[in-house]
């Protein structure tokens, strides 16, 4: 117990000493080279007439920040998906968030125009909570238990719904072009005014996150179990789901769907922390926070000037993960 | 149990709540079942304090059904459930898990948890905020890992012991919630026959040693019947026969409940009642 409990301090502050190195790297390189004065001057007395030292505040700054916060949401929703479900090949794309924020994405562009960064990153937002309750509603209407098995199938079901009716917004309004770069996933659109209405309720979402892991350890013991050790089950799993749509759905509105963030950073965490949700959750963020800028990092500097979509970058590190993922659940099964 | 003893229990329930029934836990008319579907429409039950009670009963009665409306895993839909005299629906469900603890059906931790780990969630009930271990907390986990002999599995991760391991480190956690009652819903079902032995022996001497009330649901009659103090015999929803196993084991109620033509002796090794042979009552069979 303290021997783990040290392990997941010592893992702790060498992933957070990694990512303010990363981060700082983040602020420092990119596409175009800028002097590493000029950065620091455009950090601690900016001057508004110098368009590098702009490009540092209005692009690189937020972007970084941004990678800061929409990895540790995918990352830490994804560790209390799974916890909660027990399920570990579970994330937050389970509950159709990604596809209620392109549905949110869709309208605005198709019906929105002129709208704001701002406003997209609400309405994409509104999609992936209509999502959730949707897959709720279809929960809920029959037997008033929330069960992982029906969950995955209801929320398959909201999903491919709402990627339907995008589709056919997009297809119809000839929006399919701007659809498809927001869904390719990355932080390269992100703003300093976006961040400033995401920025807190993420903060705020990431501790609720940290202050139920003990709850979400409870939930992967099982239903039964969890209530026998007096958790009150319904209670519990609102208030995870309802973290886990705050993370996931501000991240997923700010980036698009940035995939396998949330499926493959508890994996990677729990090898080195154990199977304690009070230590994947926290070591999760801090991860998923760190293995964002990293990607993100590669994405700007792969093939520059041009951007490679960092959905991709992950897509390439993930399916093989998750491949030997599953082959390993499998092996422990057997 | 008798008339008088029964009394007697009405008479202190009526006039002192507080002090000693001889029931650690009364049902009182209770009605259990999920939304739809009613599994027990009207049960009265009682399960002897600092005893050993097996619900014994065929597939579907409703013993599983029983023992998570006592443990409130399934809201009971009317009626009383009284925990040591109280009623549980006025009380905390935390409250609750510091005086009955449940050892759910086939439980299964999460790859990896060790069985330390596992114990140490029994103290939850007893945590406050972020939840660390105090110095009692810890003696109480490996306390009730010797109690179990899973102290020289501790290091070793749950889902990868054996069968019978593993059910002894999850009762060593239902033992780390340090309750008086523990409740078990099929704790020897998959195991073999001597690890079937292995955790009855083990709940014989909790139950002996650490004066818990345990009551379990159990499918082996042999094993209920030489183990338990107090046997309740489930058939569609409703009790049909209680009592000790002299009165429960008799060809006569296993007909009833099961449709069993059984053949009972006394065993000569426990002097317990234990069926040496039983076949499927043709006639009964046939009527169906």
């Amino acid at each position: 117990m303290q021997t783990s409990t040290k392990k997941t301090v010592f893992f702790l502050v060498i992933s957070l000493i990694a990512v303010c190195i990363a981060a700082i790297l983040s602020v420092f390189l990119g596409s175009t080279d800028i002097s590493w004065q000029t950065v620091l001057s455009a950090l601690f007395s900016p001057d508004l007439s110098d368009h590098q030292q702009i490009a540092i505040l209005e692009l690189r700054l937020p972007r970084t920040i941004g990678d800061l916060l929409v990895g540790a949401g995918l990352a830490g929703a994804g560790a209390m998906m799974q916890g909660m479900t027990r399920n570990p090949l579970a994330d937050s794309g389970l509950l159709g968030i990604n596809a209620g924020a392109s549905f949110g994405l869709a309208i605005c562009l198709a019906f929105l125009s002129n709208v704001s960064f701002g406003l997209t990153i609400i309405v994409s937002f509104i999609g992936a909570a209509i999502s959730v309750f949707l897959v709720f509603g279809l929960l809920m209407m029959k037997r008033r238990k929330l069960d992982a098995s029906r969950l995955v199938l209801a929320g398959l079901a909201v999903s491919m719904f709402l990627t339907a009716l995008t589709q056919g917004i997009s297809i119809l309004t000839n929006t399919g072009q701007s659809l498809t770069f927001w869904s390719a996933g990355g932080t390269a659109g992100i703003r300093m005014d976006q961040l400033k209405i995401a920025a807190p309720v993420m903060i705020v979402a990431l501790v609720c996150g940290i202050l139920l892991s003990r709850q979400v350890s409870l939930l992967s013991l099982g239903d039964e179990a969890a209530q026998g050790l007096g958790l009150n089950l319904n209670r519990s799993k609102l208030f995870c789901l309802l973290v886990v749509l705050v993370l996931a759905g501000t991240s997923t509105a700010l980036a698009g769907p940035v995939s396998f963030v949330g499926l493959l950073v508890p994996h990677i965490v729990s090898r080195f922390v154990g199977s304690r949700y009070e230590a994947i959750i926290p070591a999760s963020m801090v991860c998923g926070s760190l293995l964002m800028v990293l990607a993100d990092l590669v994405a700007r500097t792969l093939n520059a000037p041009s951007e490679t979509p960092v959905g991709l970058i992950f897509a390439l590190i993930g399916v093989p993960a998750f491949i030997i993922i599953s082959r390993k659940e499998g092996d422990n099964e057997a | 149990m008798n008339e008088t003893v029964t009394q007697e229990a009405q008479n202190s329930l009526s006039s002192n709540p507080e002090t000693s029934t001889p029931y650690a836990m009364q049902g009182i008319q209770l009605k259990i079942g999920y939304s739809q579907k009613t599994i027990i429409p009207e049960m009265s039950v009682r399960i002897p304090r600092g005893a050993i009670t097996s619900i014994i009963g065929p597939n579907g009665c409703g013993k599983s059904t029983l023992l998570k409306g006592l443990a409130r895993i399934i809201p009971v839909q009317s009626g009383t459930v009284l925990l040591e005299g109280k009623p549980m629906k006025d009380m905390p469900t935390k409250m609750i898990a510091r005086q009955l603890a449940l050892l759910p059906q086939g439980p299964e931790a999460p790859a990896g948890l060790s069985v330390r780990e596992l114990v140490s969630f029994g103290r939850y009930p007893y945590q406050k905020g972020f939840g660390t271990l105090s110095k009692k907390d810890r003696e109480i986990v490996e306390e009730a890992m010797r109690a179990t002999r899973t102290d020289m599995l501790a290091d070793r991760a749950v889902d990868q012991l054996s069968g019978g391991q593993r059910q002894r480190a999850w009762i060593a956690m239902a033992l780390a919630q340090d309750t008086p009652i523990i409740l078990l819903d099929e704790p020897t079902t998959y195991l073999d026959m001597a690890h079937q032995l292995e955790i009855l022996e083990l709940l014989q001497r909790l139950n002996r040693e650490k004066k818990k009330t345990i009551a379990l649901v159990i499918h082996d009659l042999n094993l209920a019947a030489r183990f338990s103090d107090y046997l309740i015999a489930m058939k569609d929803g409703e009790i049909l026969h209680e009592g000790t196993a002299e009165q429960i084991m008799t060809p006569s109620v296993l007909r009833d409940v099961f449709s069993l033509d059984a053949l009972v002796e006394q065993d000569p090794w426990t002097n317990k009642p234990t069926m040496i042979s039983y076949r499927l009552l043709k006639d009964e069979n046939q009527s169906k």
